[in-house]
């Protein structure tokens, strides 16, 4: 190639590279913050209590910065999330790709995309006027804003991701082998369940952790339906994640209270990381 | 031509500088508050009014608590100490006065199907430390009490748990981080109770009377209405402000301040 010599040419390039390491430094900056502001108060309140310790009462006369309530809910709750989510998605994602006809599933497809497009706070109001009363009535309980109302939103929230993902995995399957496998004489879902899907397993797998990644650091609608104290979760009970902790707490906080938020914020993060750390071995194993 | 323009030019840009100094006489500086977390709306609201009347001073605010607050004042570290309690006789006795500019009703509310009308102070501390786990123990139908209150750091939380004596005690089923998120929680769910600044009540809920009172500005204002307390300034007894605390005092107790108070959540004094 040329070496190109005129002044815009370079110029553009410098911009390219600066942009392109623009993105860097904020990660760069980002991780240093956390770290910086997250480890004292882990120093100070000991990171066995902090991480094991089971209650949180930040505000009390005598506090207690225990984050294992949280930790847990937002485990349970990523779980319950992918337990529901994930099985309707991979279905629709089929649907999508194989069963339907090309106008229907164009027309559920532009579904997924709006769903994908609406924030989140629009979904936790929408979880707190209609889920949350739901669960308390079809479960007789006093109250519905707990775990369950929680996860069902998450849910709902995680499928766009995983529908995108596994769809385009799905289509890149070869059609010579669902060919292959209907000559043999399997029907259609013999095909998809015993073919199609496997060839398309870790596009499928990818799909999945972007989906935990998107359950694990929701906090807007989450933090509607919960009901945000810091019990130590059960289904039915009203429980605070990682996120929201973080959030409902950080405008009035101050002194060691403040910075234990900031050792959440960097719980939260290194959750993030290993998601991700996933995703790109996923992604490698595919190549 | 020209010279009727930069003549109309320098007209506006006169009658533009006349109308910034015209109205009161001009103060300049920095007024420093310090205190009171719940008093954050209300010095909020007061703070950005004025200034936008008196450009030249900045009003300063910094949370920490009304203890901290009055010990700041004390100290000479700040020219107004914010308190959302009454100063005790001991901080009276070291030097200190109180004026009481603003009062906080915290309305219990309900769901309007909720057939109880009326609690005790003492019955609504019972009821948040889970003592009281069913409303036909008050005299409402047999289902159990849904306790919604706010996050740890919200000033009415604070107001609410020391007026009834509930200070980290309380049982919440729902901890919730707006006033308008309690609202509509206990709008949709038939046995919850809660608690909100009683300008921001609405018809969706229920205002429950207390000891037989009805949360109003007048109850409130007399006193006869119990869950309430007083936003008050604390300064020192004998010593004059100095300007332009002096004046940012003098605007916040005057009549003008009203509207700004009741848009804060809360509840002018009587003048």
């Amino acid at each position: 190639m040329k070496k190109t010599s005129n002044l815009p040419e370079r110029l553009m390039r410098m911009l390219f590279t600066v942009c392109g390491i623009l993105a860097v430094i904020f990660v760069v900056l980002i991780t240093g913050f956390l770290v910086a502001s997250g480890i004292p108060a882990i120093k100070e309140i000991g990171a066995g209590e902090f991480l094991l310790g089971r209650t949180w009462a930040s505000t009390a006369a005598e506090p207690s910065y225990g984050i294992l309530p949280f930790i847990l809910t937002s485990v349970y709750g990523t779980f319950g999330a992918v337990l529901i989510g994930v099985p309707i998605g991979i279905l629709c994602s089929i649907f999508i790709a194989k069963m339907a006809p090309k106008r229907l599933a164009a027309t559920v497809r532009s579904a997924v995309d709006l769903l994908s497009g609406i924030p989140s706070v629009v979904f936790g109001l929408a979880g707190m006027i209609l889920i949350v009363p739901a669960v308390r009535e079809t479960f007789n309980l006093p109250d519905g804003a707990n775990l369950l109302s929680a996860i069902i939103v998450l849910a709902v929230m995680i499928l766009p991701s995983v529908i995108s993902v596994s769809e385009t995995a799905i289509r890149a399957v070869p059609k010579e082998y669902e060919e292959a496998s209907l000559a043999l004489g399997a029907t259609k879902t013999e095909t998809v369940f015993k073919v199609t899907v496997p060839a398309a397993k870790s596009g499928i797998t990818a799909s999945v952790v972007l989906g935990i990644g998107r359950s694990v650091g929701e906090a807007m609608a989450v933090m509607m339906v919960s009901g945000n104290v810091a019990n130590m979760p059960g289904i039915f009970k009203s429980v605070r994640f990682l996120t929201t902790a973080v959030a409902s707490e950080m405008s009035y906080s101050s002194g060691l209270q403040r910075e234990a938020l900031f050792s959440i914020a960097l719980v939260l993060f290194v959750f993030i990381m290993l998601i991700n750390l996933c995703l790109n071995l996923v992604k490698k194993e595919r190549k | 031509m020209k010279k009727t323009i930069s003549l109309l030019t320098a007209a506006v840009l006169l009658s533009g500088a006349l109308a910034g100094c015209g109205g009161t006489e001009k103060v300049s500086g920095t007024v420093t508050t310090d205190g009171s977390t719940s008093m954050e709306k209300v010095i909020g609201y007061l703070s950005e009014s004025y200034m936008e009347e008196n450009p030249n001073v900045k009003v300063t605010y910094n949370p920490t608590g009304s203890g901290s607050g009055i010990q700041a004042v004390s100290e000479g570290r700040c020219d107004i100490g914010l308190s959302s309690r009454n100063l005790k006789d001991e901080e009276k006795a070291s030097g200190l006065e109180q004026t009481v500019i603003a009062i906080d009703g915290i309305a219990i509310i309900v769901n309007p199907e909720n057939t109880v009308e009326d609690l005790t102070v003492e019955q609504i501390g019972k009821l948040y430390t889970g003592e009281i786990t069913n409303w036909k123990d008050i005299g409402g139908t047999d289902a159990p009490i849904v306790l919604i209150g706010r996050e740890a750091a919200s000033g009415t939380r604070d107001g609410f748990e020391s007026i009834t004596g509930t200070k980290d005690k309380c049982q919440y089923a729902q901890e919730l981080t707006s006033t308008g998120d309690v609202i509509q929680t206990v709008a949709s769910n038939p046995n919850a109770i809660g608690y909100a600044s009683l300008a921001a009540v609405k018809d969706t809920v229920k205002a429950l009377s207390v000891e037989g009172v009805q949360p109003t500005e007048e109850t409130i204002q007399d006193g006869t209405y119990k869950i309430q307390r007083n936003f008050v300034f604390v300064t020192k007894k004998g010593e004059e402000l100095k300007e332009p605390a002096k004046s940012f005092f003098d605007y916040a107790v005057s009549g003008n301040a009203d509207d700004l108070i009741v848009k804060a959540g809360a509840v002018p004094t009587v003048k």
